[in-house]
């Protein structure tokens, strides 16, 4: 019989048995989390290497180290480990999976600022190394207060755990990364005496959710949409990331940052980019990258005076949230009586490139506002001539294509279509796709995916430094021209729309309804 | 949430009209209802193992497909009865979708099963990909349905023949997607072993692979000989016959430099498939794989004799999970399957 076999796969060089594999081999790993007793960890870094365990997709030799400033013994991490992931994993855990990983788990407690104790730590991963018979690859996760980040940074290269000659040394850093311009400049310039931009993996978690990954394919896996994919026949996008409750007991953390630094400086131009970008070559991490920088060196940072034109910032007052009534933002706990944190951001930006030139580009995002919603809408402009009587229907709007990232994740095209009756009557329909409805099985969370490349060394779906660089440069005008104007702050009511003062902002356009 | 259409002695064109009404009229109800289109599949079952079948295709959950075509068969039944469902799982919420689910159930004789593509064909949702699945069998009835499906899903374990299991999946695989539930019981092993090979110090072993020993459960040969078969096909092995010893198979396969042995060996165990697997090199290295809890049990011999073993880690699907992960890889591709079923094939010539 005749045998189907391939041509000596193995002189290819890659790993013939991979082909067809969903899940690809991962080399094995010594995770480090520092800040691994933070509400990041708890809730989502320790879930999703549960997961990843219970997926059979961790490498085959992993240890993790939880570090934080507390001392306690090893067990005590375990316990700990182990009812958080008891109480946020997506799955119900099964318990000889948990006590596998759990069995891989060491503790080391230390200030971070004292560079003497990452010696324990390099005896601990020295020790795991040895238990498995060579030496594992190493990857850090910062997970701290950013203001640790550069700390351990330094630290790493003082105990000279930032480079082995023999395995993969990753830095695997969580937002924010910087402040402002500044601040990122700075963090950049320590982390780059450190490491190699290759070992530099930097977390915006929105590039880890399916649906965000999904834009890319909407575009560049459709035809139809390309041809009208830019000046010619967009009138104007709206990228709105609303909430609907206020800030909880997060006032500590959110009145230092308010919303533009909260979502719009790495979340949102994220989105920007995704819906902005050329198609990449490929969708190596490079490719990809590059072209998403380009958006953003495209769009010009604006002076103090085109601040004041084309960006609103307000706070949310009194109003409800579900039906019961709700303080301002001014009377939750924690935030100073004269606190001029913005909880509501509106910004006009344009890409200054061939494809989008003289396209208006609206982000909103808000707190307490009526909806929950992530989504990108993308207005189509008029038919230019009407055929049909508009008198007694809503008659023909422009198209609009939303994508929208949460709660219901899904595409809608509404389209121009006949109102049953004698009268050529049109009014507008929805078509719509869900995933929901379309992929029935349950996504992975964002963690998984990034953990799990992160481990790989796959970096598409990290930010590179050149492109947190280039989101600071658009957004550093904006902070210091609002830290410079003493002007009240708008206000909304809680539970609405958001400020009256970004409806003119984007006039002669509107908002799309919450 | 659920609207119910019965007719004992019906026609195919009467069953798409109840499905086309009843879908409106959900919709008029509940403007979230949303159809789950994935995808229709048919699954062609004794009637009497009903229940079994509706609890399999339960554990499936989330998976499971849009629009679901249960043929019950009744041995002697002349006439064609149909049950349609359409409705949600749950109670609509506010603010989110319904996702739909439209199930119709056919009771039909052996006499249908000779035309069943002119009864399935007006009820598939068209442009939805079609997967066929016969678990008791119907040989007969899945190759009516060759042209309206796209996709068949089997066990190649039902058939205890393993030639015979072969060249069946081989010969649907000529017009059809194949997804084999045997194949994919073998997706963790064939995962890790990938993984033992995959750092740049250990890829150039695979050439030196002298002997593979493949443990299974006893009715499961075909998933040994589909593992042996996947990396025959993928390392340019030319596998020669495994034949029948004592209490084991074993035989040969052909690299450029060096035979392969290749050994199968049954073993007891509850779960279906394979048990453990050995891989050896010229060099007397070594590294198997074995059922644990938690995951799989890792060892590696090196050179000069020294073991180490640790555990994989890794929740077992359970057989529900494996029938979902069937139904997910319908709608994806595996280029590997089919030419590790031929090399199987080689083997048990």
């Amino acid at each position: 019989m005749a045998v189907d076999v391939h041509a000596d796969p193995q002189s290819l060089g890659e790993n013939p048995l991979i082909e067809g594999l969903e899940r690809l081999p991962v080399p094995a790993t010594t995770l480090t989390i520092f800040g691994a007793t933070g509400d990041l960890a708890h809730r989502k870094l320790l879930p999703a290497l549960y997961n990843l365990a219970h997926e059979g997709a961790l490498p085959e030799r992993f240890n993790l180290i939880g570090i934080s400033r507390r001392e306690m013994p090893d067990d005590e991490f375990r316990d700990v480990m182990r009812a958080a992931i008891e109480k946020y994993s997506r799955r119900e855990t099964d318990p000889t999976v948990l006590d596998g990983l759990l069995g891989r788990v060491r503790y080391v407690g230390f200030d971070f600022a004292d560079v003497a104790s990452y010696a324990k730590l390099r005896g601990v991963i020295e020790e795991l190394d040895s238990e498995g018979g060579g030496k594992l690859n190493r990857a850090f996760y910062l997970s701290t207060a950013p203001e640790f980040f550069p700390v351990i940074v330094k630290a790493l290269r003082e105990a000279e755990l930032n480079y082995d000659p023999d395995v993969d040394v990753r830095c695997i850093i969580e937002k924010p990364f910087g402040t402002d311009l500044e601040s990122a400049l700075e963090l950049q310039r320590v982390v780059e005496r450190v490491f190699r931009e290759p070992q530099v993996y930097r977390i915006d978690h929105y590039l880890g959710k399916e649906t965000v990954q999904n834009v890319m394919a909407f575009r560049f896996a459709n035809f139809m949409f390309e041809p009208v994919w830019n000046r010619n026949y967009i009138e104007n996008i709206q990228i709105t990331a609303a909430e609907d409750i206020g800030i909880g007991t997060r006032a500590g953390y959110y009145d230092q940052a308010g919303a533009l630094r909260d979502l719009v400086q790495n979340h949102m131009l994220q989105l920007l980019t995704l819906v902005c970008m050329e198609p990449p070559a490929s969708f190596e991490a490079d490719k990809v990258r590059d072209e998403k920088v380009k958006v953003l060196q495209s769009i010009t940072p604006p002076t103090p005076e085109e601040v004041r034109q084309c960006t609103v910032r307000a706070q949310y007052g009194p109003g409800t949230e579900g039906g019961d009534d709700v303080v301002g933002y001014l009377d939750e706990e924690g935030v100073p009586d004269d606190s001029r944190t913005e909880t509501y951001a509106a910004l006009k930006l344009e890409v200054h490139n061939w494809r989008w030139a003289g396209v208006p580009i609206y982000l909103r995002t808000g707190k307490r506002l009526t909806r929950k919603v992530t989504e990108i809408a993308v207005q189509l402009k008029p038919v230019p001539h009407l055929a049909f009587q508009s008198h007694g229907s809503v008659g023909v709007k422009p198209n609009q294509l939303v994508l929208t990232m949460q709660p219901n994740e899904g595409v809608s095209l509404s389209l121009g279509a006949k109102i049953p009756g004698s009268s050529m009557r049109i009014r507008p329909v929805n078509m719509e796709f869900l995933y929901g409805s379309a992929f029935m099985s349950q996504s992975p969370e964002a963690y998984e995916r990034l953990i799990m490349d992160a481990m790989r060394g796959e970096a598409t779906l990290f930010t590179r430094n050149d492109e947190v660089i280039a989101q600071w440069s658009i957004i550093d005008p904006i902070l210091k021209a609002w830290a410079a104007d003493d002007e009240p702050l708008h206000s909304y009511e809680s539970g609405t729309q958001g400020p009256e003062a970004a409806d003119k902002l984007i006039a002669p356009h509107r908002w799309r309804g919450l | 949430m659920e609207d119910h259409w019965l007719d004992d002695d019906t026609t195919p064109g009467k069953i798409e009209a109840a499905l086309r009404r009843m879908f409106a009229e959900r919709h008029k109800e509940e403007r979230a209802y949303v159809p789950a289109r994935v995808m229709n599949m048919v699954v062609i079952a004794d009637r009497e193992f009903r229940g079994e079948i509706e609890n399999r295709l339960q554990r499936v959950g989330r998976f499971h497909p849009s629009r679901l075509l249960l043929v019950l068969v009744e041995p002697g039944r002349t006439r064609l009865a149909a049950s349609v469902r359409v409705g949600t799982e749950d109670a609509p919420k506010s603010g989110s979708i319904s996702v739909g689910r439209e199930r119709v159930s056919l009771l039909v004789g052996e006499r249908h099963l000779r035309k069943l593509d002119t009864i399935l064909d007006p009820l598939v949702v068209t442009d939805l990909a079609t997967m066929v699945w016969s678990p008791h069998g119907y040989p007969e009835a899945v190759d009516e349905l060759r042209t309206l499906a796209q996709i068949v899903l089997i066990d190649s374990l039902d058939e205890q023949d393993v030639p015979r299991a072969l060249r069946r999946a081989d010969s649907l695989s000529d017009d059809t997607y194949v997804v084999d539930l045997a194949w994919l019981r073998s997706t963790p092993w064939r995962e890790r072993v990938a993984a033992l090979f995959d750092s740049p110090r250990r890829r150039p072993d695979l050439k030196a692979i002298s002997g593979v020993h493949v443990r299974h459960r006893e009715d499961s040969l075909t998933a040994g000989l589909l593992f042996c078969g996947w990396l025959s096909s993928r390392l340019g092995w030319e596998p020669g016959p495994v034949t029948q010893g004592r209490d084991r198979r074993s035989g040969f396969a052909h690299a450029r430099k060096q035979d392969i042995k290749l050994t199968l060996t049954p073993v007891e165990q509850d779960a279906p498939g394979l048990a453990g697997v050995t891989i050896e090199l010229a060099s007397g290295q070594a590294m198997s794989l074995d059922r644990a809890p938690g995951g799989l049990r890792a060892m590696r011999r090196e050179r000069d004799g020294t073991e180490r073993s640790w555990t994989v880690m890794g929740a077992s699907r359970g057989e529900g999970g494996i029938l979902g992960e069937g139904v997910r890889q319908a709608l994806l591709r595996d280029p590997t399957y089919r030419p590790a079923l031929k090399s199987a094939e080689a083997m048990v010539v």
